[in-house]
């Protein structure tokens, strides 16, 4: 391994009550790198990433970031560190304008550094910038999304873990996202890319998991997986 | 069949009685609205605070208004401990269970209160308590008068914690979506007591501006929670300004129904207007969706 990972997962296991979800999971993501985790529907990749952000308690392995154990950590600690998890169904908070969605996207992280940094955010997703004052309630799904990120980005994450952040977007909007990941990891941020859309994961990916009953069964570059046409009818429908 | 000066002085006397019930009513639709569980010990704090308001004035000579100021931070940390400390870990997490603990909190708090202080019923002697304002066709009591002020007062610095403070917006942000709060980054135990700890501090302050007209014993708040909750409802639970208007509303009719069928049976208004909400409008004049 050249550069020390940022994220290094070992042997991870977690899950709700007797349902074990993980079984064992192995995941290293490097600074700048864009990583895809990809599988259908209920193998685990929720859970990953809600025992990644603390909200799901790792029932045994090690997480470490930054070169910090954090597995014992909820996730008030672990958005301190910088890991930021943008949830799947976006999670905004409807009662609020958008100005204050993204204003609680510093409450624990780079507080000092709110303004410019919802400048920076505006000027990635400008239609954000018409809707300040608007209840995030009444955006669209796409807008919404955008708030998603744009609430992640506000605490200076290294690492961003997109959970299905194309979900129930037009293929136009999936398109425009793509490239604002592209854009992300172009700013020096991590990504862990939790998706089921396959094709644009991989194109966008370095590299890339696949998981399936809570296990890794392949992990490589996103161009050799997106070639392997067995392996791609095997775990990803395709 | 009364004169107008009659019924606007019930009215006006409705209002001023209806402001503390008011404030009563909004430390509990505070709690509802983010921890969403009617906290049954909502009363028995009320009657520990205005044990703490009496004693203020007997032990150290502190008047009411001024004993606020040392009680309401005091009940404030009372408060975010019984939430964090007890209710939060006992619970689990589970809104029912969390309902059952503040009921056994409310049980260890009388039997507390009434095993230091028996069940004696006591009041304080203000100079001031008896003293009125002219309005020209009727008099209204001072002290009542300034509470009123005072519950505004202090429902206008809630709101500005509300919406101008980050705590407030991590309240306002738990409260509608609790998994998104979390991964902000914002402790939800924090804010859950912090929550506990606002209401518990409503209370406490609606017990100082009780204490000059009223009088204390250990089970005195569970009249008060009892129409709280009916105002809760009338308001729209979890809304603050229903609280707020639904309070004053309720004190109208309690002095109204006093008037017309009697003192002895001026509650029965309130609780036959809780009825006729819960069947034409059971989401509340405020509420938005149940």
């Amino acid at each position: 391994m050249a550069a020390s990972p940022l994220l290094a997962v070992q042997a991870l296991h977690a899950g709700y009550g007797k349902t074990e979800v993980l079984r064992g999971v192995d995941l290293t993501v490097s600074p700048g790198e864009i990583v895809a985790v990809l599988g259908s529907n209920g193998v685990g990749k929720s859970t990953l990433n809600r025992t990644l952000s603390g909200v799901v308690r790792a029932r045994a392995g090690a997480i470490h970031f930054d070169g910090v154990s954090i597995e014992h950590e909820g996730p008030p600690m672990i958005v301190a560190r910088g890991l930021i998890h943008v949830p799947e169904g976006r999670r905004i908070f409807p009662n609020m304008t958008v100005s204050e969605n993204l204003e609680l996207g510093s409450y624990r992280r780079a507080r000092p550094r709110r303004e410019q940094n919802r400048e920076r955010v505006f000027g990635m997703f400008p239609r954000l910038r018409e809707r300040t004052t608007q209840y995030a309630g009444t955006l669209s799904g796409g807008e919404q999304q955008m708030l998603a990120i744009g609430r992640g980005l506000m605490a200076e994450p290294k690492l961003l873990i997109l959970d299905e952040p194309s979900l129930g977007l037009s293929p136009l909007l999936v398109e425009e996202l793509f490239a604002f990941i592209a854009r992300i990891r172009a700013d020096g941020v991590a990504i862990l890319l939790v998706e089921q859309n396959v094709v644009q994961s991989l194109e966008v990916a370095d590299r890339a998991y696949i998981l399936a009953e809570g296990t890794f069964v392949m992990s490589g570059t996103a161009a050799a997986i997106a070639d392997d046409p067995e392996l791609k009818r095997a775990y990803l429908g395709l | 069949m009364f004169s107008p000066v009659i019924l606007i002085t019930a009215i006006l006397n409705g209002l001023l009685t209806g402001a503390v019930y008011a404030l009563v009513a909004l430390g509990l639709t505070l709690i509802y609205g983010v921890l969403h569980i009617i906290n049954f010990a909502h009363g028995a704090l009320l009657s520990a605070a205005l044990f703490a308001a009496f004693f203020a004035f007997h032990l150290l000579g502190l008047d009411p208004y001024l004993a606020a100021l040392l009680i309401a931070p005091i009940f404030f940390g009372f408060g975010y401990a019984l939430q964090r400390l007890i209710i939060g870990p006992v619970s689990h997490g589970d809104d029912r269970n969390m309902l059952l603990v503040t009921l056994g909190l409310s049980v260890v708090i009388e039997n507390v209160l009434l095993y230091a202080f028996r069940a004696d019923t006591r009041t304080i002697d203000l100079p001031y308590a008896f003293q009125t304002i002219d309005l020209g066709f009727t008099f209204l009591p001072i002290p009542r008068l300034i509470g009123f002020c005072l519950v505004f007062a202090v429902a206008l610095v809630l709101w500005a914690i509300m919406r101008r403070t980050d705590v407030g917006k991590a309240i306002r942000a738990v409260a509608k979506e609790k998994l998104g709060a979390q991964l902000a980054g914002i402790d939800v135990a924090h804010i859950y007591a912090i929550t506990f700890g606002l209401g518990t501090a409503c209370v406490a302050i609606a017990a100082c501006l009780l204490i000059p007209t009223y009088y204390v014993n250990p089970t005195v708040g569970d009249a008060f929670v009892l129409i709280a909750f009916t105002i809760v409802v009338l308001g729209g639970m979890g809304s603050v300004p229903g609280a707020l208007v639904g309070g004053l509303l309720i004190g109208v009719v309690e002095s109204l129904s006093g008037l017309f069928l009697g003192e002895s049976l001026g509650q029965i208004g309130i609780f036959l207007i809780f009825i006729a909400v819960l069947l034409v409008r059971p989401t509340g004049l405020f509420g938005a969706r149940a």
